[in-house]
């Protein structure tokens, strides 16, 4: 079954951000539905939405993520995408 | 349809910056099965049913909070009323079952057990008078229960018996922690109009009308609101009601969803969602400063009444739309000490213990975490609560006093309690006593807009 996350990911701008958010996604076999990013003043903002496959996995992926938070200066946070349905849809 | 890039930043947004938090999520447990004439038995049942029914509230939560990137401040639990327990019981065997209770909260690792209370707005049965006997040593003993009596309702009238003797309890309270601020004021709600599913504390406890265990949710967002209200700096006030009205309906949806999400793995029965702007001490988590931005130069001038009317209905409106079950007390809390707002107001002068009371006549409330002078008399005391009692009574709406006369300390002067509480600037109370309205005691009867069945 499909179970859905919002992972977000903010930071400065610079070389190879996605390359290393993404890998730790396919070392976790995880599959990206939707990737959108923008980059204001220097500014880097991330949103991917992915299929987590279920909620035990998401404590693990936030481990992942850390080295690569600390590595690049960035701020990264895996969300289950109901509270997004809740907040903004009737 | 899919959720947008805008929506999904606004959501982080108000999580990251504006202190969107599940303020706390509350645990239901009626204690009426563990009634036992060994009163030693009776302990041990309370203790065993918390700490049985309440196991896995705090991980749940936590794991709950961490799944959806909102975070849940609180962890807590209401009990059904202690007095109905103590019906057979001794002052100082009232006084170990707070301990006990005290003793409960502290092995969950909650910070707050809200249902030492005692409903006696119309008569004090003899459970309710020990328990009300052994409040202030209940209170100053203990670091986590919190206490709330009910002196009057709509239906009922005030009893003006149990407001003078509250006058004495508090002063005792005070006295009895005078080394530490008297902040054992702070865990005692009285209350007008109580309702049975508040998450919130001081004043949570678990009704009469209420199931075995029942989780209900507390969610807050001064913060998220004032940060809506200031993308709209021209607005007119109907656009400025729909700011707040939407804002509000977002949160509680939040709310709602956690809430159940918890209730579900806890496998307790999702009980309400109460939507309250309650403030904290961090910078712009203010309800003062959302009256502010509609308009007013400082909290508490002319003006001020009308603002928190049209923000407290436009968070009900929002959060009616949002939940299927709101109860508690939804609307705004004006707690002096934990607004910043509210503090600075008092200290320029803008804001006064007349206009507070005027401001409960409309918000969710009453008078809360103020500090008074130390010099404040029990008669003093029982006036204040009798007249917002008033106020609750006439106008079919909850309203509660948690005041705290600080011992020692003058009107002018500032206290700190510390942690959520916050700090306080001292007001002073008029100088004219009301011993005599005290004095007179019995009941004030239930005004004629009650009855209506």
């Amino acid at each position: 079954m499909q179970k859905r996350a919002v992972v977000s990911v903010v930071g400065k701008d610079q070389v190879g951000i996605i390359s290393k958010v993404t890998t730790v996604l396919s070392d976790n076999k995880m599959n990206i539905l939707d990737i959108s990013q923008t980059i204001l003043q220097d500014f880097f903002t991330m949103i991917m939405i992915i299929d987590i496959k279920d909620t035990t996995n998401l404590k693990h992926l936030q481990e992942q993520f850390k080295p690569v938070e600390n590595e690049l200066g960035l701020k990264i946070s895996i969300q289950l995408e109901d509270v997004f349905q809740a907040m903004h849809r009737v | 349809m899919p959720i947008g890039f805008t929506e999904i930043q606004e959501t982080i947004r108000m999580v990251e910056m504006e202190h969107l938090d599940i303020r706390t999520v509350t645990m239901g447990i009626s204690l009426r099965d563990c009634a036992d004439h060994d009163f030693d038995k009776l302990k041990d049942n309370v203790y065993q049913k918390v700490t049985s029914c309440a196991k896995d509230l705090t991980a749940t939560a936590n794991q709950v909070a961490q799944e959806y990137g909102v975070p849940i401040i609180n962890k807590r639990i209401a009990i059904s009323p202690a007095a109905e327990l103590l019906g057979h019981a001794t002052k100082k065997q009232a006084i170990e079952l707070a301990m006990t209770l005290d003793k409960a909260a502290q092995s969950l690792g909650v910070d707050f057990i809200g249902g030492f209370s005692a409903l006696v707005h119309k008569g004090i049965s003899k459970g309710d008078h020990v328990l009300l006997e052994a409040l202030p040593e209940a209170l100053s003993q203990t670091e986590r229960v919190c206490a709330s009596i009910s002196v009057a309702t709509t239906r009922t009238g005030i009893n003006m018996d149990a407001v003078a003797q509250l006058g004495h309890i508090i002063q005792q309270t005070a006295n009895l922690t005078k080394d530490n601020n008297s902040i054992g004021c702070a865990k005692l709600v009285v209350f007008c109009n109580p309702v049975e599913d508040n998450p919130f504390m001081a004043g949570a406890f678990h009704g009469a009308g209420e199931g075995e265990t029942v989780l209900s949710v507390g969610v807050s967002g001064p913060g998220v609101v004032l940060h809506a209200l200031k993308r709209y700096p021209d607005a007119d006030l109907g656009e400025v009601a729909d700011v707040i009205k939407n804002t509000a309906f977002k949160i509680t949806r939040a709310g709602e969803l956690i809430g159940r999400v918890v209730a579900e793995r806890l496998q307790v029965p999702f009980g309400i969602m109460d939507l309250s702007l309650a403030p904290t001490n961090a910078l712009n988590d203010s309800v003062a400063e959302i009256l502010e931005e509609i308009g007013l130069e400082r909290v508490g001038t002319h003006g001020t009444i009308a603002a928190l009317a049209l923000m407290n209905d436009a968070v009900k409106k929002g959060g009616a739309m949002a939940s299927s079950y709101v109860g508690g007390l939804s609307g705004a809390f004006i707690p002096v000490s934990e607004d910043n707002g509210m503090i600075r107001a008092i200290e320029d002068g803008a804001l006064n213990l007349s206009k507070l009371e005027a401001m409960t006549c409309v918000c969710s409330v009453g008078l809360d975490m103020i500090a008074l002078e130390g010099t404040a008399s029990p008669a003093t005391l029982a006036a204040i609560i009798a007249d917002e009692a008033a106020i609750g009574m006439i106008n079919k709406k909850t309203t509660a006093v948690r005041i705290i006369p600080v011992i020692g300390k003058k009107a002018g002067e500032t206290v700190e309690f510390g942690g959520l509480l916050g700090r306080a600037p001292i007001i002073g109370v008029n100088p004219f006593h009301s011993d005599k309205l005290i004095q007179r005691g019995g009941r004030i009867p239930a005004p004629l807009q009650s009855l209506i069945n």
